[in-house]
């Protein structure tokens, strides 16, 4: 999703000298242990009354592990967890590094502080996202672990007396076998908190991993299966009052004026604010706050706001891809190369608008203090968060306290630059003088209606083949509008080309001698865009991949073999293609009325192929019977977890593929529920099959890469059934035609 | 209006306006969070509770017109059937935001009671009207299967 991130364009420098210098002078997380704040060592519950239990005591072994005196180990978990599973991935990495037994391990959702828990990938700046939370904690919480199980091994050694090269650690057990002891990590973590942490851990061999690559069961299943675990929806503050709020039907359009009278008409509606970005409706409770909404009188001035229709904007964007000339990659001679060949074939493909639609809408839930912001959400990028919140409020930052809750889904949709929703709360919180704790719930149709979206997109692909089907030359070129531009992270827009518009094309993997790829930057569309699970590399694995599927049909050649032949550098990418095609069976007869496609993909540092099997009728309705997935995502850290992600990014892609889109009449969505956005359900989901290559690469991402393959591994299904090829997306009913 | 609530086997007293919806109730007022909103028009099924045993989409019914009835939610359901999908959900994670969940496994539960041993279109039945947005439908899916014939053994 993002690069570094440079903190001068963001809303107002946040961090201290001091504390980006400790940002700059880490070099992983063995420097921190043990230099966390005594507070941090103070037991975390209350003391209660005299004849209470004992509550367990924690003992902080740096900003990353907890151990209690009841023998639990809690981990720190800087991410935030929307389903992909970090509130395992990262305890597993730890308990391996410890020698813990799965069973005492806890996850716990960090505090926001960028200073200990940022992402490394993206400089002092603590956020979740670009499939980099395994990757860019790897070695920080190996670290952190083997620092910390140094401390219990001196602590041990220190009470009995033994040297601690002899001591054994294994299944959260530490032992001395000569003298017999035995000592649980509870009973030694005050002890070990005063050890002072190895300036350089020793981390294990990989080959003696005993935990990673293994199956565990997920820390949140439990709370996830009996209603306990609490998402922004469930917290509740004393006091509190719900926000709903009423946003303009048109991207750019603002209040010319409203009457609340209705609205406060409502029995349990207290207030009624106009916010910038529309009015808010308060009250005691949701559904009082939503009649009074929906009995609100607005009049919008819509003079600036996007009033296209989606169409329109299409047609634009095909005559602006006919000049895409922003270079994101130029080898050889590709106009030389066309000029020349034989036979050149050119193809157009548009890509729609999406919706990230995640199950649980946009929420969040803010209380003002003296001197304190406090907000529990989804917290996706926490510190970009924790800056808006402070310039709203004229606090510092570190005033802005937030509590990363569970997210019922993000797919990006929790990480916007300007903190949209977190901003309308804060907003809404400070209008009424913080006398309340504000909760704003978005409905559906909020969510649908007035949120981001996947860029639309237009794409003009032309290949070059000679006599003996081997392709010459590629141009791609694309219209799209930059997800940077105009945001906090313009600053990553490199010679006017926003990484996000090309990734998936400028990086195409194949030999292929004239190879350009041309961006045209598409402005002025007052549709806001976000990344989008796997972003770019949505449409651009989409098009490349079907275009090179029927540059191969073309040429003559099967395009698993076609693939093959331009992948032979490219070990890692040859590799998913091949297992994903062999544990298919590509090549057997597959009999009348039925398909099978491949396609393979890299994003974020993880290569995915998969291969679709579809059976079509004679009316053109077809069904997807089975997806084969290979993965290679370097060390497995939980294989289920990686599995469980691989078949949610092929149904996510799917849903999108079949009937996805968010359309514009006059600028207004009209898609604004699941009536007429239909996400895909169950009775839909093909089997899936998921197969992981054995790596000993360090560990990247899965929570995108599944997603960009399906697309294109489908329509290349559906064209070996019937020959014919989707252009457009979604599929819809094109075949049926 | 007062309405007298049978919420998991405990009566609740609340004073709500006559149609303010059964799911808006049991989180606001009766404190019980685990039936998640969606869509308010039910189409995810996120807010599905049972009434009487038979499940329900709780985000289009006042609450008043439960008044009478048993409701029962994901805290408070522990029929054999729905002890055996909780088991099954957790052997085979199947929750990945897990925000869906509580409807799925209560729509999944009244299908057991209701049949024990139910087919894969059985399943699509009775599983269609619950969206889930992370597609854990595979695992869902497994899941019943697993189930069933843990109550069948
Ligand atoms: S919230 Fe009731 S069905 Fe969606
Ligand atoms: S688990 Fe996320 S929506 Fe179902």
């Amino acid at each position: 999703m993002l690069g570094k991130i440079d903190t001068r364009h963001l809303v107002r420098p946040a961090l201290s000298r001091r504390s980006f210098l400790t940002v700059v002078g880490l070099s992983g997380a063995g420097f921190m242990i043990g230099c966390s704040d005594s507070s941090d060592t103070e037991p975390l519950a209350e003391t209660g009354p005299a004849d209470a239990p004992q509550p367990a005591t924690q003992s902080a072994m740096g900003p990353f592990v907890r151990i209690g005196s009841d023998n639990t180990v809690t981990v720190l978990i800087k991410h935030l967890d929307k389903g992909q599973g970090v509130t395992t991935g990262l305890p597993t990495i730890v308990a391996e590094e410890l020698d813990a037994d799965w069973s005492q391990m806890r996850a716990e959702f960090a505090p926001a502080d960028p200073t200990r828990y940022n992402n490394l990938f993206f400089g002092p700046f603590q956020a979740t996202g670009g499939s980099t939370s395994i990757a860019n904690s790897w070695t920080q919480l190996r670290q952190a672990a083997a620092g910390a199980r140094s401390m219990l091994v001196d602590a041990a050694a220190a009470r009995w007396q033994v040297p601690a090269a002899d001591i054994v650690v294994a299944k959260g057990v530490v032992s001395h076998a000569a003298s017999g002891n035995e000592a649980s990590f509870g009973e030694l973590a005050s002890a070990a908190a005063d050890m002072t942490p190895p300036a350089e851990p020793a981390l294990k061999d990989p080959k003696d991993f005993t935990l990673i690559g293994t199956h565990v069961s997920r820390l949140d299943s439990n709370a996830k299966t009996d209603g306990s675990a609490i998402y922004t929806l469930d917290v509740t503050r004393p006091g509190m009052l719900t926000a709903v709020v009423q946003h303009p039907p048109k991207f750019g359009a603002t209040v010319a004026s409203f009457d609340p009278t209705a609205a406060l008409d409502v029995p349990g509606v207290s207030e009624v604010v106009e916010i910038p970005r529309g009015v808010a409706v308060l009250a005691d409770s949701f559904w009082s706050a939503k009649k009074g909404r929906d009995a609100l009188e607005v009049v919008w001035a819509e003079a600036d706001a996007e009033q296209r229709d989606s169409s329109e904007l299409l047609d634009e964007y095909k005559a602006l891809a006919e000049q895409a000339s922003l270079p994101a990659r130029s080898d050889g001679d590709v106009s030389a190369a066309l000029a020349s060949a034989d036979n050149v074939v050119r193809r157009e493909y548009a890509v729609p608008f999406l919706a990230h639609a995640t199950m649980e809408p946009m929420d969040c839930v803010v209380e003002l203090r003296e001197d304190v912001c406090e907000i529990w959400t989804g917290a996706q990028l926490q510190t970009g968060d924790q800056m808006v919140a402070a310039h709203i409020t004229g606090l510092q930052p570190e005033q802005v306290i937030i509590n990363t809750e569970f997210a019922g889904g993000s797919f990006g949709r929790r990480a916007v630059p300007g903190s949209d929703y977190v901003a309308e709360a804060v907003t809404i919180a400070k209008a009424i003088d913080g006398r309340a704790p504000v909760k704003l719930i978005w409905t559906r149709e909020d969510d649908m209606a007035s949120g981001f979206y996947r860029p639309m997109s237009y794409h003009i692909m032309e290949g070059a083949l000679d006599s003996d089907g081997n392709i010459g030359a590629w141009r791609h070129r694309l219209a799209v509008q930059s997800i940077l531009a105009g945001t906090a992270f313009e600053g990553m827009i490199q010679d006017g080309i926003d990484s996000a518009s090309v990734e998936g094309s400028r990086g195409l993997p194949y030999a292929i001698p004239n190879l350009q790829v041309d961006l045209y930057d598409v402005a002025d569309v007052g549709v806001p865009v976000l990344w989008w699970r796997s972003v770019g590399h949505t449409q651009n694995g989409y098009v490349t991949e079907a275009f090179i599927d029927e540059l191969a049909v073309q040429a003559g050649k099967d395009p698993y073999e076609l693939r093959r032949e331009l992948l032979k550098d490219h070990p890692r990418h040859l590799g998913v293609l091949e297992l994903a095609a062999e544990k298919a069976g590509w090549g057997e007869d597959l009999g009348p009325g039925r398909g099978r496609g491949i396609a393979m993909h890299e994003s974020f540092g993880s290569f995915v192929a998969e291969v679709v099997d579809v059976t079509v009728n004679e009316g053109g309705e077809f069904s997807v019977d089975r997806v084969v997935c290979a993965v290679d995502c370097g060390i497995a850290i939980n294989p289920d977890v990686i599995r469980a992600q691989m078949e949610g990014g092929i149904g996510y892609g799917l849903s999108a593929a079949l009937r996805e889109e968010v359309t514009l009449a006059g600028g207004e969505v009209q898609q604004r529920n699941f009536d007429r956005y239909r996400p895909l359900r169950i009775d839909e989901m093909p089997d899936i099959d998921v197969h992981i290559v054995p790596s000993a690469e360090a560990p990247t991402g899965v929570g995108e890469p599944g997603v960009p393959p399906l697309a294109p591994a489908l329509v290349n299904a559906l064209a070996d059934a019937t020959g014919r090829r989707i252009y457009r997306m979604p599929i819809g009913d094109q075949l049926e035609a | 209006m007062a309405i007298e609530l049978n919420v998991n086997g405990k009566v609740h007293s609340v004073d709500v306006p006559n149609d303010k919806p059964l799911l808006w109730v049991l989180r606001e007022d009766v404190g019980l969070t685990g039936t998640k909103f969606g869509c308010g028009i039910a189409q995810c099924g996120a807010c599905t509770v049972h009434l009487d045993g038979q499940p329900m989409r709780s985000c289009i019914m006042p609450a008043s017109a439960a008044a009478g009835m048993k409701i029962t939610t994901v805290e408070g359901v522990e029929s054999p059937a729905a002890m055996a999908i909780r088991t099954a959900w957790r052997e085979l994670d199947v929750v990945q935001c897990g925000y869906c969940q509580s409807g799925q496994m209560m729509s999944a539960t009244a299908l057991l009671e209701s049949n024990t041993s139910p087919t894969d279109d059985d399943i699509d039945n009775a599983m269609r009207g619950n969206l889930c947005r992370c597609a854990t439908y595979q695992r869902i899916r497994a899941a019943i299967h697993r189930a069933a014939d843990e109550l069948e053994a």
